[in-house]
């Protein structure tokens, strides 16, 4: 998928994580803070990583902010997000 | 004798308080004390250094400290509880000395025995006449109890009443009597009310804490102690409140009266007294304003000091008269440890408080926790500080079922009996571990020593070590 334009998905609250997705021209690049780095940080971005390469994606920025995420919820996340960013914008 | 004093200065002075001194607070006016902060800025001003303060417990509202630490005016620290704030800059290592936790049993027990000196107690009163008879029932910044003070005004060598409210003398109704008071002075305000109490305690409605409470409460009544005479303590934070809720149902239905409720108290205990549930409340220190107005009108409500609520050399005490306890956890440990000092990063974030002392001193120690928050397992295979042992504690309840201590097999047998889920704590631990996903086990904490958690017998029972 190509991410044609920002989008976000998720939220800040606990247990939950905030993914804004971008378009980028350099890969894939992902900025993570998570309330549990020291214990999941390495985890989390390797399930967004692998998220991203099952849909396709090989160019964008991740921002993420986590605030203890299981994994099914970091993938769904980021895959709503990925998926609104692949949208063709509605014309205003 | 003259004792009122101009200004709090004037009253240091007069206290003889003198750099390298101990001085001590209580924390009845919690997240709202203005007491603390005022006396240090003063010291600072006085040029005083090297100071130790013993506080029963420190909130984020005294996060000033932590410059007064920085710049010299206090190099110790002692307390029972140290909340976020504060904490945080301990555990980066501000403080040269380890900071010295106790629980609010030990404290007044270290006090009254002279292991713990304390050279100038302040006491904030929210109302005192001149003479320093003081209570906590009356005034604008009223906050009921005075339980922590007690041990302070007794024994520390000056006493120094702060209030905002100064009566006539004679306080017809004090807590603290002028027998034991050098100075009172009056200021504008000891405390923000917003702090001191909140206006009320909500019955939490998220539903794994309701389920987690059913079980608690279906357990209780198990272990067959829920019968006339009952006596009961819980805190006031999500599942532990909504236990009391499911307590009170059996007990009204089964008209079971019950002899006394116990610790910091809340409206919700307030209600079930007034409901017949309980002959009396044992209170040292009220958590909102039913409970202050409660002890201030209701002749079954009593007031007790810290030393008579769970001081470990007390001759009696209510804690060892109680039946059961509920109480929470940040972490709890295959062996039943249970950690309340410390986040899972290593970070200072409260306190035994009574924790501790009631653990070990009721029948059944009932410890309440979902089994996860926000991915963290709170069922782990070692807990990061040692707050109360493993020995204290009967079971720990979770929404995934109940984990009894092996040291108690009739209690086991009771839950199994009465079909409640019970399971074994190493099976809690790996479901937690499946759902959360393996997490790497290295934290960045360093080698030097932060806090010395005292154990009941006063003793080291475990350090906290300063993180990276």
């Amino acid at each position: 998928m190509e991410i044609k334009h920002g989008a976000m998905a998720g939220t800040l609250e606990s247990s939950d994580i905030m993914v804004t997705v971008l378009p980028s021209s350099d890969g894939i690049q992902i900025d993570l803070t998570s309330s549990v780095e020291q214990y999941y940080g390495d985890s989390i971005r390797e399930t967004i990583t692998k998220t991203l390469e099952e849909l396709g994606v090989s160019s964008a920025r991740v921002e993420a902010v986590d605030h203890g995420a299981l994994d099914c919820t970091i993938q769904a996340r980021l895959t709503t997000a990925v998926r609104r960013a692949a949208k063709e914008e509605v014309a205003k | 004798m003259r004792k009122l004093c101009e200004n709090l200065r004037t009253a240091m002075e007069k206290a003889g308080l003198q750099s390298g001194m101990t001085i001590s607070f209580h924390h009845h006016l919690r997240n709202g004390d203005y007491v603390l902060n005022m006396v240090l800025e003063a010291a600072a001003e006085m040029g005083l250094r090297d100071l130790t303060v013993n506080a029963s417990s420190v909130f984020d509202c005294h996060a000033p400290l932590v410059d007064h630490i920085k710049n010299g005016v206090v190099t110790g620290l002692e307390a029972n509880y140290i909340s976020a704030a504060v904490g945080k800059a301990i555990s980066e290592g501000v403080l040269a000395k380890p900071v010295i936790f106790r629980s609010h049993g030990t404290r007044p027990s270290d006090i009254m025995t002279g292991r713990s000196h304390i050279d100038v107690a302040f006491v904030a009163a929210p109302t005192s006449d001149t003479m320093g008879n003081c209570s906590g029932k009356y005034g604008p910044s009223a906050c009921g109890s005075l339980g922590y003070a007690f041990a302070d005004a007794q024994c520390a060598d000056k006493v120094v009443i702060v209030t905002d409210n100064l009566v006539d003398y004679p306080l017809t109704d004090a807590s603290i009597t002028e027998n034991y008071v050098d100075f009172v002075v009056k200021v504008d305000a000891i405390g923000d009310p917003r702090g001191i109490v909140s206006g009320t305690t909500r019955m939490p409605k998220d539903p794994i804490a309701l389920k987690i409470a059913d079980y608690a409460a279906q357990a209780i009544d198990a272990s067959g102690l829920l019968k006339e005479g009952f006596s009961f303590q819980t805190g006031a934070g999500g599942a532990s409140l909504a236990v009391a809720d499911y307590v009170k149902r059996i007990m009204l239905e089964r008209k079971i009266q019950g002899s006394f409720a116990l610790g910091g108290i809340t409206g919700y205990m307030v209600d079930m007294l007034e409901a017949g549930c309980f002959k009396a409340i044992q209170d040292v220190q009220c958590f909102d304003l039913r409970a202050v107005q409660s002890i201030r009108e209701n002749s079954k409500h009593m007031e007790i000091t810290a030393a008579q609520y769970a001081s470990p050399t007390a001759k009696s005490t209510a804690a060892s008269n109680l039946d059961v306890v509920v109480l929470g956890a940040t972490q709890i440990d295959t062996d039943f440890n249970v950690n309340v000092h410390t986040d899972s990063n290593g970070y200072i974030i409260g306190g035994s408080g009574g924790h501790t002392d009631v653990a070990e001193e009721a029948k059944l120690t009932v410890i309440v926790a979902p089994l996860s928050r926000a991915r963290m397992s709170i069922v782990v295979d070692k807990v990061l500080t040692v707050s109360t042992l493993g020995k204290s504690v009967d079971l720990l309840v979770t929404q995934y079922g109940i984990a009894v201590n092996p040291g108690r097999p009739e209690l086991a047998e009771a839950l199994k009996a009465a079909h409640l889920p019970v399971k074994d704590i190493r099976d809690l631990r790996k479901m937690a571990v499946e759902i959360n996903g393996p997490a790497n086990p290295s934290i960045h904490l360093t080698d030097r020593v932060v806090g010395n958690v005292l154990g009941r017998n006063s003793q080291i029972q475990d350090v906290i070590y300063a993180v990276k």
